[in-house]
């Protein structure tokens, strides 16, 4: 087996090492992909938030951020394109006692997957999504996807996009999360901070990050490393808790607008007092 | 487990009330369903049945989420099963085959009705006997019975959670809108008498479980969600750690172990019933509804001096083709009569392998077959 992170006396112990499954880096995302900036923060958000870790299950769907689960040493599921939404309100109906995080991309959540999102959001299942948005499909080659903004190329839109994009944290409050949040990877300690609110909140809490494909995304639309879209983010993101998130769409340019949007109370499944189903010991 | 909320006792229930008591018997603690005629019973008594005994029922968006609920739910540690038709059993596919990835133990029930799409939704059909077994992509083995009684909906569901656990995996109960609208007797025995399969549970320290090491059966043992034992599931090709692998050896290693978990253990899976088999020149092979209606042919032709046996198929797959291939050398052909256009038949051709013929008498669903079809080819068998 290939170890590429070592412990030997010599050397400090990496205080996320225990929560990666070093066995299995390098991972294989692209160089200027943010999506080792997010596992990052989401691992420090987890001991951030006091959350026994054995009672954390990560769930995935299918491209990029669908490797996510693979990596993270608690108990995690790959599971189908689209469908990790799903899988997750059965492993959290059934096992109440469990956190379950849902870490996925934009083009699993919102186009194949986009109907579970919003009946858990409905149902405001107890779980939390980090929703990844790069904008595209990155793992089958670069295609515009339910996030890409009207004009932008991808492989399936030489000439431009021409469809209406969905804007993340207006879909998700409109499904009923009572926490909504949106932050760049360049707003790592922001993002961060809201991880942990999002987990330690009761309902259905919904993170989106938005994050650089350079290898795609960018590499179609004049922002060609991760570096130019990191650079991009930092010039053109701003601050505004409490924003309506139906004004928070997000073009091929212009402003993106954070932070925390909806932070509300509402009834959650499963309630509490919800029995132990008899679970197989 | 407690005998609360279990219903021991004589009943007169519908098939589809039946599979939702056999479900509660056997343990079942959490369905996840949409609804969908004519299975939508199965849901309802769910609902009202499961907050008696601690369970969840969750009436997901449709039934792909359905299934992936049902697989999530297994995984946390809880039997679990849903119950759909063909148009729902179509989108069941794709997670019926996390299922068999993940090596998650579950239960599906279809209640079949006629198709193709939409189809005569009230009405019955055994159309999806083919799908049972090859509907989701890829190569695998699958285990799928078919009740043609309330009382056997009732046993045949209790069976499928024990298979379900004894070999990881999704179990298919094959019922049809006319078993699961019937009214009939069914008797529950008191829980003590039922016997119920325990999940096959780890036996290393955290540290050194593999999720996928099988055991010598080729069954791995199945840590659930929350106990610390920290694993990964993937529907990727894995290796024994469950990571993924992209190598042809990997798939070759897992593929093989998935099919071959089942095919090793046909002789403890296959059930069938037999009538006077023995020293026939006729054997009427069928399953399901499709049973007793062909009993009255079968009556009628004894009547009429035919020497003809009655092989009833409770499991359909594995096929049970060894059995079939038996009496091939001894009968002169096979009649099969299905409510389909011939799936069975096609199995059973291929297990007589042309030691005895088969005679496929077909309908087409929206009701059940005139006797006097299934007569006429009996005695076309034996000309």
């Amino acid at each position: 087996m290939n170890v590429i992170a070592t412990t030997d006396e010599t050397q400090e112990k990496h205080p996320l090492e225990d929560y990666l499954r070093v066995d299995r880096l390098p991972h294989i995302w692209c160089p200027g992909c943010g999506l080792g900036t997010i596992l990052g923060a989401f691992l420090r958000s987890l001991l951030e938030s006091g959350l026994p870790p054995d009672k954390v299950s990560v769930i995935s769907g299918i491209g990029c951020t669908g490797r996510v689960a693979g990596y993270i040493n608690l108990d995690s599921f790959h599971t189908t394109h689209g469908r990790a939404v799903a899988f997750a309100t059965g492993l959290k109906l059934a096992n109440p006692e469990l956190k379950v995080v849902v870490f996925s991309g934009d083009g699993d959540l919102a186009a194949i997957g986009g109907n579970h999102l919003i009946h858990a959001g409905r149902r405001n299942i107890d779980m939390t999504i980090l929703c990844v948005n790069n904008f595209n499909y990155g793992m089958t080659g670069g295609q515009f996807g339910p996030t890409t903004p009207e004009t932008a190329r991808s492989t399936t839109s030489r000439a431009g996009n021409i469809e209406n994009p969905f804007n993340m944290p207006a879909l998700a409050a409109a499904s009923g999360a009572v926490y909504v949040a949106r932050w760049t990877t360049a707003q790592v300690h922001q993002m961060q901070r809201s991880i942990t609110e999002a987990l330690l909140k009761k309902g259905f809490s919904f993170v989106e990050i938005i994050s650089p494909c350079p290898t795609y995304y960018g590499r179609m639309n004049r922002q060609p490393t991760g570096l130019d879209q990191m650079r991009y983010y930092r010039s053109n993101s701003i601050v505004r808790h409490g924003a309506n998130p139906n004004e928070v769409g997000v073009g091929i340019s212009g402003q993106i607008v954070t932070g925390k949007f909806i932070d509300v109370e509402r009834p959650y499944m499963p309630g509490p007092g919800n029995g132990d189903n008899g679970r197989q010991t | 487990m407690s005998d609360r909320g279990h219903l021991e006792g004589e009943h007169f229930m519908s098939g589809d009330d039946a599979c939702a008591e056999g479900a509660i018997s056997a343990g079942c603690r959490f369905f996840a369903g949409y609804p969908i005629t004519p299975a939508t019973e199965i849901a309802e008594r769910m609902s009202d049945r499961l907050p008696e005994v601690d369970g969840t029922y969750i009436q997901m968006e449709d039934e792909l989420g359905s299934m992936a609920a049902v697989v999530g739910a297994s995984c946390g540690g809880v039997k679990a099963m849903t119950a759909t038709s063909g148009p729902g059993f179509s989108l069941m596919m794709e997670n019926i085959g996390l299922g068999i990835m993940l090596e998650t133990p579950c239960v599906v029930v279809n209640v079949q009705r006629a198709g193709p799409s939409t189809g005569l939704p009230t009405m019955v059909a055994q159309g999806d006997m083919m799908q049972a077994r090859w509907g989701s992509h890829g190569c695998y083995s699958i285990i799928a019975v078919s009740p043609d009684s309330p009382q056997e909906v009732y046993d045949l569901t209790i069976k499928a959670f024990n298979l379900a656990e004894r070999f990881r995996l999704p179990v298919l109960v094959m019922t049809d809108a006319a078993v699961g609208h019937m009214y009939e007797k069914v008797v529950i025995p008191p829980l003590s008498e039922i016997e119920l399969v325990p999940r096959r549970r780890p036996n290393v320290p955290p540290e050194e479980y593999w999720p996928y090491m099988p055991d010598d059966d080729l069954v791995p043992p199945m840590a659930n969600t929350g106990e610390g034992y920290r694993f990964h599931a993937t529907g990727l090709t894995h290796d024994e750690q469950g990571y993924p692998e992209m190598t042809a050896e990997a798939q070759d290693r897992l593929v093989r172990r998935l099919v071959e978990k089942v095919e090793r253990y046909r002789d403890e899976i296959i059930e069938v019933e037999e009538d006077s088999i023995e020293g026939s020149e006729v054997v009427v092979c069928t399953y399901g509804i499709t049973a007793r209606v062909a009993m009255i042919a079968v009556e009628r032709a004894r009547q009429e001096g035919i020497r003809v046996g009655m092989l009833r198929l409770i499991t359909i797959w594995p096929f049970p083709q060894d059995r079939i291939s038996e009496i091939a050398r001894q009968v002169k052909a096979f009649v099969v009569p299905e409510i389909n256009y011939g799936q069975i038949s096609l199995e059973v051709e291929r297990s007589a392998a042309g030691r005895a013929g088969t005679i496929l008498v077909p309908h087409m669903g929206g009701d059940v077959h005139n006797p006097e079809t299934i007569l006429e080819a009996i005695r076309q068998a034996v000309k």
